[in-house]
């Protein structure tokens, strides 16, 4: 079936994520109003927005872990909007959550190896020992060595602080080396050095790969993004760099109203 | 980090074969099965095994897949039932009929789990006892079950056709190897790489599906696998009491699985173990308290909630840092 597609004009370049009129209902409640959204390849893009703007739902429409209301999705020019989460990771959008998800009853080292056990396919084989899986150990410790977390590869996720917990959920999705990243406040509940080694270690997978980030952390946003798009009240109210979207006299009142709430 | 300390918490992060405390456990243990029969009655310990087998059974699906079953008479109980009825008016030899016990209870568990994993937490459980509770009446209905009195002197017979099972002592060590062998088998499926997948999903779902796993595969999957290593518990008891009644498939047998679990500690490899031989030597030690065994595990269970969640085996295991 081919649809109406048209990309946003304002952007140049190869558009790998396209949402239009995106739309979520709760029980009358509106949570995404049409939102559309063009993210280019290779790109990083920032979703901002002050809190309940909806900015999570739409991580959860995009990855269908809520079915949107109303709305398409396109990746990589092909129709996912009715896609189930997994085939949508398994085409190579992975997500992190807001609230951290690590595996916690299993070793740092065991989070990033159930990532890069996707690659062997289904593992139904419940007769074969786990040792099978020792051909991932060289891989998921050197992943959890560029987080930072070398030293607790054995300790239990559960027992992390809240930092490493998301460090260890980036290194988790990284395992999948998807061609784009959802992230959703990578960095919130961080101490200033572990928001400086996951800057640059966002800016280093972002070489080849196409990252879409909420974060609240706006001096990041500006260091990092290459197009913002902010969201207010489940509608987009601005999108462009960050120095036009600064600007925006709507976005200023957004969150200077939010603040006041 | 010296390059020592190095291999050493690898080792710990990521460890590969059976550690050597589960290798010396399962050893210990099965010396002492050995010598067990000679020490104490048969019978009795071939129900503790029995109930080992099927509390390690529910803890598969529970302890290491997340996922809460109130409805596991109906694997044990069906078992259980068709094991006795192809044995004695069928005239199956035991391990036939033991095979055909178990194989209904996978089909049953792949019918009832294919609808229940379509449901999350409290859910998933109601729709298991709902289905359990639709077992039970038929087992009162049907014809062939015998109704209250339910099928009785249900001849042992001969294993393979020269064992013959019909000496307690013997049918005790043919139990071993079954109840063994199941619980070595349970132990393979939680340290393989479905075993892994098993505890991603009971820690965290909705991650484990942005990793782009089909959960609901696994978990029918390891629904059915509990299912029939439930239905081989309840088979292998038919044979040991040569009686399958209406208490295998009723709701109190599925609480006391549950409560077995819960009190040696969930997702433990030894605690359901552990929590069959207490209970079972409770309800044997006290039978003569009559309904007062039943308010005796209300309260067991009540405490063991309160104030012991992680069950016997799971606080030995905090305490000692040692996986068990
Ligand atoms: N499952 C849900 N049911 C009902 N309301 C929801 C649900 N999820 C989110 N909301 C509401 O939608 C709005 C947007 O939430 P969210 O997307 O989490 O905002 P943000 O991530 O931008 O802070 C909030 O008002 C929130 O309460
Ligand atoms: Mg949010």
């Amino acid at each position: 079936m081919i649809e109406a597609f048209e990309p946003n004009p304002d952007t140049k370049g190869d558009i790998i994520l396209s949402a239009r009129d995106l739309t979520k209902r709760f029980a009358g409640f509106v949570a995404v109003n049409g939102v559309n959204l063009d993210i280019e390849r290779g790109s990083i893009h920032a979703l901002i927005g002050p809190n309940g703007a909806g900015k999570t739902t739409c991580f959860n429409l995009l990855t269908k872990f809520l079915q949107p209301s109303s709305g398409t999705i396109h990746f990589n020019g092909r129709n996912i909007t009715d896609l189930p989460s997994a085939d949508i990771a398994r085409l190579g959008v992975v997500r992190s959550f807001q609230i951290s998800a690590v595996f916690p009853r299993m070793s740092v080292a065991e989070n990033v190896r159930i990532a890069l056990q996707r690659r062997r396919g289904d593992s139904f084989d419940f007769w074969r020992a786990q040792r099978v899986l020792s051909d991932f150990d060289d891989e998921a410790l050197r992943r959890v060595d560029e987080v930072g977390l070398s030293e607790f590869s054995h300790v239990m996720a559960g027992d992390l602080s809240y930092g490493r917990k998301r460090a260890l959920e980036i290194a988790t999705t990284l395992a999948l080396e998807p061609e784009m990243m959802l992230l959703d406040e990578p960095m919130a509940g961080m101490a200033q050095e572990d928001v400086t080694r996951i800057s640059a270690l966002i800016r280093t997978i972002s070489a080849n790969r196409t990252i879409l980030m909420v974060e609240h952390n706006l001096s990041v946003v500006a260091d990092l993004s290459d197009r913002i798009t902010v969201l207010a009240r489940g509608e987009v109210l601005a999108e462009g760099s960050y120095d036009e979207v600064s600007k925006h006299p709507g976005v200023v009142e957004a969150y200077i109203g939010a603040s006041h709430e | 980090m010296s390059v020592e300390t190095q291999v050493r918490s690898q080792a710990e992060a990521l460890p590969v074969g059976t550690p050597r405390l589960h290798i010396i456990i399962f050893a210990v243990l099965l010396v002492l099965l050995l010598i067990a029969p000679f020490v104490l009655y048969p019978v009795f310990l071939m129900k503790v095994l029995c109930f080992a087998l099927f509390a390690s059974a529910l803890n598969l699906l529970l302890g290491f897949g997340g996922l809460l079953s109130f409805g596991h008479a109906a694997f044990f109980g069906s078992a259980s039932y068709i094991t006795a009825y192809a044995a004695k008016d069928w005239g199956l030899s035991p391990e036939l009929a033991i095979l055909l016990g178990t194989a209904a209870a996978a089909a049953l568990g792949l019918g009832i789990g294919a609808l229940a994993i379509r449901r999350q937490g409290i859910y998933f459980a109601m729709v298991t006892l709902a289905f359990a509770q639709m077992v039970f009446f038929f087992a009162v209905q049907a014809p062939f079950t015998g109704g209250e009195d339910g099928i009785q002197a249900v001849p042992r017979g001969h294993m393979f056709g020269f064992i013959d099972l019909s000496s307690d002592l013997t049918l005790y060590f043919v139990v071993l190897v079954i109840v063994f062998g199941g619980l070595l088998g349970i132990y393979r499926i939680i340290h393989s790489p479905f075993g892994q997948v098993l505890k991603a999903i009971r820690d965290n779902e909705p991650r484990l599906i942005s990793l782009g796993y089909k959960v609901q595969r696994y978990k029918l999957a390891v629904f059915v696998m509990s299912a029939t290593l439930a239905g081989l518990a309840g088979a292998t008891k038919a044979l040991v009491f040569q009686l399958a009644s209406l208490t295998d498939v009723y709701w109190t047998m599925s609480g006391e699985v549950v409560l077995m679990t819960l009190l040696g500690g969930m997702g433990t490899v030894f605690g359901p173990l552990v929590g069959a031989a207490a209970l079972v030597t409770m309800e044997n030690y006290f039978a003569g308290l009559g309904a007062w065994v039943t308010v005796l595990q209300g309260v067991i269970f009540v405490i063991s909630v309160l104030l012991f969640r992680e069950g016997i085996v799971g606080v030995i295991a905090r305490l000692t840092k040692k996986s068990l």
